[in-house]
């Protein structure tokens, strides 16, 4: 594919002769060199960075474009008849079709808090289930046991949340890198066993919570009501999405960066790493417990899993799929896993998997194994995910050797550690 | 006073399987820098292993007792020598993704076990004097605890032996000193780094043996759920210590049976207060390097 795209370039650049492999090489090395050039000569404004940024910039805004674009057709979704089959169970309309969206954009949205963690401040973080479980949990048992409606129980849910990712975060960033992640691993293992222990029968134990929802609007219950509790789940991807984006665009963002790279450095400009790395930590936990919150509305109950260390496993294959260090990965991280963990799931019950002799059948009739190895092969094999592939394929068609600002998956892999 | 004595030894019995695992990991991470998500997968491995030998040969044997734990330990052994050769060398120093790839490794093997063994724990016998109990100062002790004891002892006293005499031993430990050192020495450290493995390997896959008796079952999750515990232990002890991990998985076992007795089953959530305790006093753990 890369080839074909090079060898029409040539061909209209006027090359026609030359073979398209040598082709590629030349214009690479030109354009690289007016870059080289450009930049330390003549100095100019608009000749090299000047128009690099400009065409970033471009770029940029096409990409938010395209984004917007994609929010208009999954807001009108439910209101199309449209069949993905072997992606989507049914018509686009249908409350199976859509809870699956739903639940798989939730799903990106936790992606999109864990890569804020991980992708933004280096932060390798094995307890990110219990700011959602918090939030699960917390809005279940508030909703059960107190009369207050929706909005004030999220808020009082929220506060909680907030305190709950002061104290461990404050305490769990003392140490850094790899203690790090089984520090909070350990915390988060607590939060799950609490809610196993079933006090007083609050959290329901193994069996979870049914959401009660007598004090909930009319139009959040009930089944009828998918699209709904659909659009509440595409609204919170794009806010979250927003306010990631707006997180790591200001003051903080930058610095919780440049902390990933070079802590000491960022000490000796006289910053305080550690506020820093906390801030990104709550702000990280607040929204994935508010995707939590609504995670509940959607499942209309609490379950075990949403706070076991499972699902912080979840998110980061889910963030690695799709590409440490990128906004889109995550998405498409989180929706690529929820939807093919759904399919693999039907695929595993089918009556073709049921027939087949043990060795075969064993594997295929475990999704997470496939899911694992599937993983595995991409941290060996494609490092920086679905999103690093695709960036690099564009760029090889470009014919551009490297983008040089943009960090590189593994680097920010490696300043984690 | 019984109780006090009964749950001393249960406490004994926790921290000697959390040393078995323990042990590998903390050696691991000391040399390696990586964080093996996949060692509780040794050990499921180990567990049922032992039990497929205890299901066919009989189970109340101590010959065959012995050779489930010589059989299970080699099988931890060997997957995690496999584990190293195929997967971690690749990512030589490239800690975090060694991490993603112990991971996904850890959930590809849990749910393979759920494939072939199911997801139901699965019951075992052991030797009948398993069951029996010893009398000390008047608190009846089950015999499985002093066998995972007596394991855990002996493993910890070959480790000893292997690091300061032989050696290998001296390569290893000195490779968690200062790795660069080592391979500037002209010494091969990728040989050290498998034979880490296979050690801790084997050491879960003994652990994982120990138990299934101790529990009274094996099921796929039962590496995990002691993979956790291990992880405070580690911390606890300071990663790359052996003796503190030894300390920290005796102190961490009996504090936990001790508060789920003595204050309502809040085992779990004591052990991890103890961990923010030692994090907030003592950042590097009990034994830990200064980083």
């Amino acid at each position: 594919m890369t080839t074909t795209g090079s060898n029409t370039e040539t061909t209209t650049g006027g090359d026609a002769g030359t073979p398209a492999g040598t082709g590629a090489v030349r214009r690479s090395r030109r354009q690289g060199s007016t870059h080289d050039d450009g930049a330390p000569t003549t100095g100019t404004p608009g000749t090299g960075p000047g128009r690099g940024s400009r065409r970033v910039t471009g770029r940029r805004i096409a990409g938010w474009a395209a984004g917007l674009a994609g929010v208009l057709l999954l807001v009108l979704l439910p209101l199309l008849n449209l069949s993905l089959p072997g992606i989507l169970p049914g018509p686009s309309y249908t409350p199976g079709s859509l809870q699956l969206l739903a639940m798989s954009m939730l799903m990106a949205a936790a992606a999109l808090t864990y890569h804020l963690l991980l992708g933004v401040a280096g932060l390798l973080s094995f307890g990110h289930a219990l700011y959602f479980g918090a939030g699960v949990y917390g809005l279940a048992i508030i909703l059960k046991n107190l009369e207050i409606p929706l909005l004030p129980a999220m808020g009082l849910t929220l506060l909680i949340v907030i305190v709950l990712a002061h104290v461990v975060g404050s305490i769990s960033l003392r140490v850094g890198g790899i203690p790090f992640a089984m520090v909070t691993l350990a915390f988060a293992q607590a939060g799950s066993v609490i809610v196993g222990r079933n006090p007083d029968g609050r959290t329901g134990g193994d069996e979870g919570l049914t959401l009660r929802t007598d004090n909930l609007p009319e139009a959040l219950v009930g089944v009828v009501n998918t699209r709904n509790l659909y659009w509440l789940a595409l609204a919170v991807l794009v806010v979250v999405f927003v306010i990631v984006a707006w997180v790591q665009s200001s003051r903080a963002g930058h610095t919780a960066a440049a902390v990933r790279e070079n802590e000491l450095r960022v000490r000796v400009l006289g910053l305080q790493p550690y506020l820093v790395k906390l801030l990104i930590f709550v702000v990280s936990a607040m929204l994935v417990g508010v995707i939590g919150m609504v995670f509940l509305l959607l499942q209309s109950g609490a379950v075990p899993r949403a706070i076991s260390s499972d699902l912080t496993i979840t998110l980061l294959v889910m963030v690695v799929l799709g590409g440490v260090g990128s906004r889109w990965g995550a998405v498409i991280g989180g929706v690529f896993y929820t939807i093919l963990d759904q399919r693999l799931t039907a695929l595993a019950n089918s009556e073709a998997v049921k027939g087949l002799p043990d060795i075969l059948r064993v594997p295929l009739s475990e999704p997470l194994f496939i899911l694992g190895t599937l993983f595995i092969l991409v941290v060996l094999f494609l490092p920086g995910g679905i999103a690093g592939t695709a960036e690099r394929l564009a760029q090889r068609r470009r014919g551009r050797a490297g983008s040089g600002t943009t960090e590189t998956p593994r680097e920010i892999l490696k300043d984690a550690a | 006073m019984s109780t006090v004595i009964l749950l001393l030894f249960t406490g004994l019995g926790l921290g000697a399987l959390y040393f078995l695992v323990a042990a590998g990991l903390s050696l691991i991470y000391g040399l390696m820098g990586v964080l093996n998500f996949a060692h509780g997968a040794f050990l499921t491995l180990g567990a049922f292993t032992g039990w497929e030998i205890a299901r066919r040969a009989g189970s109340d044997n101590w010959g065959i007792f012995l050779v489930s734990l010589l059989i299970g330990a080699a099988a931890g052994a060997a997957f995690a020598a496999f584990t190293e050769f195929v997967l971690i060398r690749r990512l030589y120093q490239r800690h975090i993704e060694q991490v993603l790839v112990t991971l996904g490794l850890s959930l590809a093997t849990v749910a393979l076990f759920d494939g072939i063994w199911g997801t139901d724990p699965v019951f075992i016998q052991g030797p009948a004097w398993f069951k029996d109990t010893t009398d000390i100062l008047g608190a009846r002790v089950p015999n499985d605890r002093f066998v995972c004891i007596l394991a855990a002892v002996v493993v910890l006293l070959a480790l000893v032996f292997f690091l300061k005499k032989t050696r290998y031993g001296m390569i290893i430990r000195a490779g968690v000193e200062n790795r660069s050192m080592v391979t500037a020495l002209g010494i091969d450290v990728r040989k050290a780094f498998t034979l880490v493995f296979t050690i801790g390997g084997a050491a879960a896959g003994l652990g994982g043996v120990l138990a299934s008796h101790y529990f009274g079952y094996v099921s796929p999750m039962l590496g995990g759920s002691l993979l956790i515990f291990a992880f405070i232990v580690t911390v606890i002890g300071g990663l790359g210590s052996l003796t503190g991990a030894a300390i920290a998985a005796v102190a961490v076992a009996v504090l936990q049976q001790f508060a789920n007795f003595y204050l309502g089953g809040t085992g779990d959530f004591v052990v991890v207060l103890a961990l923010g305790v030692v994090l907030l006093v003592r950042p590097t753990g009990l034994l830990g390097r200064t980083a």
